[in-house]
């Protein structure tokens, strides 16, 4: 497999990401157990959305101690690409892959909508141009509103790092943040769903620039056919 | 074997050796006839394990003592042999009924009822309901792929009603959104007759191979038995009889006997159990631990298997201390199953179980014979027939008498009601919008992960639910829809039933869906008052006679009785659920119009009638009058016309005449993301000569389509072809006003947005004051 979609025991979102890489936009995916080693042959890894371990203690505190996620941070410093969606970045943020943390939305409630979202020129990969000026993506979580400390804050604005933004805030995030990268700009995080955008009987299909964005070095190596 | 008549040994917890009294019995609900009818079974005094294992089988949840005849009527398969949607498992076969889907799938699908519980503690009694139908369905070996649910509350002015609505969709959204299965949303009612009993029914379907179904059966003498999820505790004690009794002040000091839910380890449950199953040969039977529990899940097994069962409690894994059998019998915590395996292949068991970090714990074997034996300590604790307990409840055909009120129903004249005058219809019509009934429900919808699995099609508010089967791998669409108006079934429990199926039948059809089967959920009052029990049995027989002539079969269901606080029962709540199959993508429809210049067109005639409308309630606070005429010939054609027409891809959107009439149909159909706006035109005010009636009237096999210009006379002409009645309304506009003239007169001039705002901010407003 060229990716790898991380499954967790709670992992719900594992199947939607796999059939999107693999079905949609045909690219060889696989599952990967969180106990398992992650196979030689990955080129990139998805940490999928759900609800790992329960979202017990806070949502990605106990996945960051599964035996994968030793793989995945060295797979990450050798400039893997990894993208961790919704819980998947929670994931990525408890675990320190990226900076910051996801609390319990403003509203207290989960929100499950259609979102609004503003592209921000991040690198080569993510802008507008690849992406457009905004792109309507799923959002579905009772955890999505971004915290970071104002040193923090600054130094992912200052150095481009976020990808997306919500248009309005659903969540109470800090900067209206949906989506970041880290300062390498291998590592992705967002709370929106793009595989959940990406078939015609999907709302829209805004995930399939995304997702292509992000897998964009396996593409060029092997152009995969699109079968929407 | 023969019964053993010799008492039992003592049980090695001294507090379960007490004499069984009248006093007890009672406590336990049971009747002394049905006591004496233990005795005699027995041939012995059974002991407090015993009486207490016998009191959850025979309560009315497990054993439908007051409902088993009526159900009968139901036809539990379809007369036509080729169409598609052939009953796989039937009613009351297993642990849910399964349709076939075509190209070797079925479908497993069932609703079931968690009132009571979430009267008491709305978040955990909610969130449960949710967790124990989606065991009913992996249980049969499918993997679940939508949810969704029927509420009913009191009025949302209550601050205790807007506690329970808080909390259930609360509990909901936690279970299900952990789970990761699409919640569909589903139907939400608000009235006054469920304040302290709302209903709370969860539906789940799942897909599955033909070959891939499961038996909840204990067969092949020796076959190891397993229990295998997290340990028992002390909750949910006797749950299966709380249910079965009516709710009262004290009702709350029975918290205990409500169940805490765990989505995560349901969430391991599920996905150990499937990827068991998917191990040819190794599962013989799986039943969950729902009702009753333990208890529940042995004797079903060994009766349904014709075989007889031994378990050891010492081996059932436990998270309180000092439990003794009476306690690990009865106790319902959840996520738990009872599992037979081929004998010599318990270690492939034990390791998908260990990879999914959940127990498996080997508590004994099918056994020759038919009795249900439970060790504890080393000492025979239960020794009972199995099919006893099963097969043997009571039966009761309870006495009947019809309600006063239905007399005085059909008395009611439409003349008391003054006429409507043309300027007033737009402050009706924004009454009816802000009805929590017919308001948006996004409140609710957008709590639920209706996205996840990637299936979502149709997104919850439209007339259907549809998910597409992508998971499977097939290229086809599952819809669903529930409906039941209480008013209707209060008003002629007969009709009103009937109303509810076609209603539910005709959202299908409007949505392109072609319907295959029903689950249905009976809500109703306590059967030992002749008064609710005649209102049960005229609904049950209504929609029998539904089914039949649909030639939709029911598959399975629930029944929950003893809905009463204070004031009496709740109205008669028919819960019917119907899946339908979409085959195509072109043909997946919605009820909200996307373009302007698009022809409305109102099928099945002018609404005439007004009794038991929301208009009534709305306008005169008042639960009156006939139902709407139930004319299922209309109906068939109507549905066929819809069908037939969707699929030569002819119609834009469809949405059925319901609650809030002609009117609310048309401004919902401009409430999508399109912001039109429509001129509409009637001839004249239709059999009834009133305004009200034909705006807010309810008349039954009506829809509203919406087709492109080019298409609009072949529409018509294929209409009149067909005996169908068809009215040309007008068009959608690029505009924000909804005009209407009703015979050259102008009865309505609002803006869309005003309507849309009130629609939209009905509950969240409600739901802001405290």
């Amino acid at each position: 497999m060229k990716v790898a979609v991380i499954q967790f025991p709670g992992s719900n979102c594992d199947w939607d990401a796999e059939h999107s890489v693999q079905d949609v936009i045909g690219l060889p995916a696989g599952r990967v157990w969180h106990k398992n080693q992650l196979p030689n042959d990955v080129e990139a890894i998805i940490v999928p959305g759900g609800f790992s371990f329960g979202d017990y203690l806070r949502c990605g505190a106990i996945a960051r101690f599964s035996p994968i996620m030793s793989d995945i941070k060295r797979f990450a410093e050798n400039g893997g690409q990894v993208l961790g969606i919704c819980n998947g970045f929670q994931i990525l943020c408890e675990s320190g892959l990226l900076p910051g943390a996801l609390v319990r939305n403003d509203c207290m409630e989960f929100r499950c909508l259609n979102q609004s979202l503003k592209v921000e020129d991040s690198n080569n990969r993510f802008n507008r141009n690849a992406l457009g000026d905004s792109l309507n993506l799923p959002i579905a979580h009772g955890e999505g509103n971004y915290r970071a400390d104002d040193d923090v804050l600054a130094d992912l604005e200052a150095n481009q790092q976020v990808l997306l933004r919500y248009q309005p805030n659903p969540n109470g995030s800090l900067n209206d943040i949906a989506g970041i990268r880290n300062l390498v700009g291998n590592v992705y995080g967002m709370m929106p769903h793009p595989e959940r955008a990406v078939e015609n009987h999907h709302p829209c299909l805004d995930g399939l620039p995304l997702l292509r964005a992000f897998l964009q070095p396996l593409l060029v190596s092997s152009p995969a056919e699109l079968s929407t | 074997m023969e019964t053993p008549t010799v008492p039992l040994p003592p049980n090695p917890d001294a507090r379960l050796n007490v004499e069984i009294t009248p006093e007890l019995i009672a406590q336990h609900g049971l009747l002394p006839e049905e006591y004496d009818q233990i005795l005699k079974i027995l041939g012995r005094t059974p002991n407090l394990t015993e009486l207490g294992i016998f009191s959850v089988m025979w309560s009315e949840h497990c054993a439908y003592k007051n409902t088993r005849k009526l159900l009968k009527l139901f036809p539990t398969e379809k007369k036509d042999k080729n169409a598609i949607g052939q009953v796989l498992v039937k009613a009351g076969e297993e642990n849910a009924g399964v349709i076939d889907v075509g190209e070797g799938w079925g479908v497993a699908f069932k609703i079931e009822s968690h009132n009571h519980p979430s009267a008491i503690e709305p978040f955990e009694g909610a969130a449960t309901g949710v967790g124990g139908i989606v065991r009913d369905i992996f249980t049969m070996g499918a993997r679940p792929v939508l949810l969704t649910n029927s509420l009913r509350f009191g009025s949302l002015e209550s601050r205790q009603v807007k506690r329970l609505f808080r909390g259930v969709v609360s509990g909901i959204s936690h279970y299900g959104n952990c789970l990761g299965i699409p919640n569909m949303g589903g139907d939400v009612y608000f009235d006054d007759c469920y304040e302290g009993n709302p209903l709370v029914n969860a539906l789940c379907a799942g897909i599955l191979r033909h070959e891939e179904i499961q038996k909840g059966a204990a067969t092949g003498v020796g076959n190891p038995v397993y229990y295998v999820g997290p340990g028992t505790g002390r909750d949910g004690l006797g749950g299966a009889s709380f249910a079965s009794r009516e709710l009262t002040e004290e009702s709350a000091e029975d918290r205990p006997a409500v169940q805490k839910g765990d989505p995560f380890m349901e969430k391991l449950l599920l996905e150990a159990c499937l990827e068991m199953m998917s191990i040819p040969g190794l599962v013989v039977g799986i039943q969950d631990m729902g009702a009753a529990g333990l208890t529940c899940s042995t004797c079903e097994t060994a009766s349904r298997g014709n075989a007889g069962i031994e378990i050891d409690l010492d081996l059932v894994p436990q998270r309180e201390s000092g439990m003794n059998s009476y306690e690990i019998m009865l106790s319902e915590s959840q996520e738990r199953m009872l599992v037979i395996v081929t004998k010599g292949r318990e270690r492939e068991l034990e390791q998908v179980f260990e990879k999914w970090d959940l127990h498996a714990a080997h508590i004994g074997e099918v056994k020759q014979g038919d009795r249900m034996v439970v060790r504890h300590k080393g000492v025979v604790v239960a020794d009972l027939p199995a099919k006893s307990l099963t097969d043997e409840a009571p039966v009761y055909d309870q006495p009947t008498s019809e309600p006063a009120h239905l007399a005085q129903a059909r008395e009611w004249k439409v003349d008391t009601i003054p006429e409507l005058a043309a300027d007033k219809v737009e402050t009706a019509l924004l009454g009816l919008l802000q009805h929590p009934t017919i308001a948006s429900k996004q409140w609710v919808w957008k709590q639920y992960d209706h996205m996840v699995m990637s299936g979502c099609t149709v997104e919850p508010g439209s007339d259907a639910g549809v998910v597409k089967l992508s998971i499977a791998g097939i290229n086809k669409f599952l819809a669903i829809a529930n409906d039941c108006n209480n008013r209707f079934c209060y008003l002629d429990p007969y009709a009103g039933a009937q109303i509810a199926f076609a209603e539910c039948m005709r959202n299908l059809a409007c949505s392109g869906a072609r319907a295959l089967a029903v689950t249905d959920n009976l809500n109703f009052g306590n059967p030992n008052k002749p008064e609710a029990y005649h209102m049960l049995k005229e609904c049950v027989k209504g929609l029998a006679d539904a089914c039949s002539h649909f030639d939709v079969p029911v598959v399975g269901g629930n029944v929950s009785l003893y809905n009463e606080h204070g004031e009496g029962a709740i109205d008669p709540t028919p819960v019917v659920s119907m899946v339908g199959l979409i085959d195509h993508a072109d043909w997946v429809t919605r009820s909200c119009v996307r373009e302007s210049g698009v022809e409305l067109i109102l099928l099945g005639g002018l609404p005439h009638e007004l009794g038991g409308s929301y208009y009534l309630q709305t306008e005169f606070g008042q639960k009156e009058g006939t139902c709407p005429i139930v004319d299922f010939g209309a109906e068939k054609n109507l549905q066929h016309f819809l069908i037939s027409q969707i699929e030569d891809g002819k119609i834009h959107a469809a949405h059925d005449l319901s609650e809030g009439g002609l009117l609310v149909c048309l401004a919902e159909m401009l409430f999508g993301e399109g912001k039109l706006g429509a001129s509409v035109a009637l001839p004249d005010l239709g059999l009834s000569g009133r305004l009200d009636a034909l705006l807010f009237g309810e008349s039954q096999a009506r829809a509203v389509i919406a087709v492109k210009s080019p298409d609009k006379e072949a529409v018509l002409q294929v209409a009149q072809s067909t005996g169908l009645s068809a009215h040309y309304l007008g068009q959608t506009k690029e505009s924000d006003e909804l005009r209407m003239e009703v015979a050259n007169l102008s009865v309505l001039n609002a803006k869309v947005s005003d309507l849309k705002n009130a629609w939209e901010s009905a509950i969240p407003l409600q739901m802001q004051t405290a």
